[in-house]
């Protein structure tokens, strides 16, 4: 039955009024989801199955726009690269000659970095792999700073991952779904990253506030920064490695540091996802879960405390004792074992002879 | 004279294409692209239905329309959920309060009643961003966003001519 029909068809309601309660409601709703959002934890189940979806379906239409316009660039880049040849080989033959020498000397001290690593027996971390995407709708407001990238869980992307181009760092993911990810960047007001100044390790918090040059807050120390210094992520609290380039720090108008970020002087095209989650991907986890581990020895009260110390140095060790237990041919504890506290009178030991049921140092030669 | 002219304006005329219309536009003008180093801006659509909507007649559906465009928009630009569906109701309000004022101004006091209207908007949206994300937005990023779709108000003049008159039970 029409609504006019029935017993309520009479009531004359002013429409403003019935205008005005629709608003409020509306109102009430906008505010509810509001308190509700949590877009800017780490927490995948933040990003909610309705920003998945409508990022899986604007991911093909906004790849469709985007193609003509990359295609144009495409265009004039030829056109120009036709018309500017000669300047450009110029120019291409200049930056040869300078860049000859950096790579001489980027060799030099390439070796030298190796021999101080080799010396100090430093562990230097893996290679962290990464994901290439293509970025297909850019968002530039002053209240939301995002990305949407063509590449998504089917090639390892989790929330969380930080986001390079050529340059630098460019942001982190924030959502994920088959096919397609959304990349908050640096410059988002809900970004934080934890960065350092590289030529004093002070460290700051990189705080995005919808402008194009984020703020470096937090930053402590005596005279800890200068106009140019190079600015690249500290690593604190594991979210993304330390050492990926950041920017270059700048005063601002306002007088607050801020950095101009390397990720903005290249395309926007192309991004990297390093599928980074957090430090404990970096160590070696087949050596950490090795099963053989070396054979426990206890000390001999006897010979640690009851008895007297060898007045001289231990000769060297014979050499059967310098073999280390390796993890596949390990020894028998029986054969390593110390005595056992016996009726016997204590002896003093040679110095070296625990040692031989002790592993070497790593690196050590054999 | 409209085929319109003789019956009730149908919501999906002055509602549903309007919104439509945002959305597409908004899409476009999110793509990746840069000349001479500079990107698109980056106009909020969405404000040009919500000055015209409440120019043309209070309606119940409008706000929900205004509601639904604005969540489309936070989630489309990846921003907090319901800050652009608040900050366009706020505009919607404010014209419809100050519809009787503005109704039949020449063009270029239109003009700026739309950037009035659209300034009160960004600024809600600046104390809505600080309170959500108790941070400050930068005010430059806030001011050339406003002055780029204070520069549609062309089109919400001709979404307001094209339905003023439209409904006769508002004549």
């Amino acid at each position: 039955m029409p609504f006019r029909e029935g017993p309520l068809g009479d009531l004359k309601v002013p429409l403003t009024w019935t205008a005005a309660v629709a608003l409020i409601v509306a109102a009430v709703i906008a505010v509810a989801f509001l308190l509700a959002d949590r877009r800017e934890t780490l927490q995948e189940q933040a990003y909610g199955v309705t920003r998945q979806t409508v990022d899986v379906v604007a991911k093909p239409v906004s790849g469709a726009i985007a193609a003509p316009g990359r295609w144009t660039g495409l265009g004039f880049d030829y056109v120009r690269s036709y018309f500017f040849t000669a300047q450009e080989n110029r120019r291409l033959k200049t930056e040869l000659a300078e860049m000859r020498q950096w790579r001489d000397r980027a060799l030099a001290l390439q070796d030298q970095n190796e021999r101080f690593k080799s010396l100090m027996g430093l562990r230097t971390d893996p290679p962290i792999p990464m994901a290439s995407a293509r970025v297909v709708s850019d968002s530039r407001g002053p209240f939301a700073n995002t990305r949407l990238a063509d590449a998504g869980s089917e090639k390892g992307i989790v929330v969380g991952n930080p986001v390079l181009n050529e340059r630098g760092l460019v942001g982190r993911v924030v959502g994920v779904s088959h096919g397609v990810s959304r990349v908050l960047l640096l410059t988002d007001i809900a970004s934080r990253t934890p960065v350092m100044i590289d030529r004093t390790n002070a460290r700051a918090i990189l705080t995005g506030d919808g402008g194009p040059n984020p703020k470096l807050e937090y930053l402590r120390g005596v005279d800890p920064i200068q106009q140019g210094d190079r600015v690249v992520t500290s690593g604190d609290g594991g979210v993304v490695p330390r050492g990926l380039p950041v920017g270059a720090a700048v005063k601002g108008l306002d007088g607050r540091w801020r950095v101009v970020l390397f990720a903005d002087q290249s395309s926007i095209d192309f991004i990297r996802i390093l599928l980074f989650k957090d430090f404990a991907q970096l160590a070696n986890e087949k050596e950490l879960q090795a099963k053989t581990l070396p054979p426990v020895t206890t000390e001999d009260p006897q010979t640690s405390i009851l008895s007297i110390p060898p007045a001289a140095p231990a000769p060297a060790a014979p050499a059967p004792t310098t073999t280390a237990p390796s993890a596949a041919q390990p020894k028998p504890p029986a054969a390593a074992a110390p005595k056992p506290a016996a009726p016997k009178p204590a002896q003093p030991k040679p110095a070296a002879a625990p040692v031989a049921t002790r592993p070497p140092p790593t690196g050590t030669p054999q | 004279m409209s085929m319109s002219g003789g019956r009730a304006l149908n919501p999906g005329r002055w509602l549903g294409v309007p919104m439509l219309l945002c959305i597409v536009a908004t899409i476009l003008f999110a793509a990746p692209i840069r000349i001479w180093g500079l990107q698109l801006p980056e106009p909020v659509f969405a404000m040009v239905p919500a000055f015209a909507w409440a120019m043309i007649r209070p309606s119940i559906l409008a706000p929900f329309a205004l509601l639904i465009l604005g969540l489309f928009l936070d989630i489309f630009w990846g921003g907090p959920t319901g800050l652009w569906g608040l900050s366009l109701l706020v505009a919607y309000a404010m014209v419809l309060i100050l519809r009787n004022a503005m109704t039949g101004q020449s063009r270029p006091m239109m003009w700026a009643w739309f950037a009035g209207v659209t300034a009160v908007t960004m600024v809600a949206g600046f104390l809505f961003t600080m309170l959500d994300s108790l941070a400050m937005p930068s005010l430059l990023a806030v001011f050339w966003q406003f002055l780029v779709t204070a520069l549609l108000f062309p089109f919400a003049h001709r979404l307001v001519d094209r339905f003023e008159d439209a409904d006769v039970r508002f004549r």
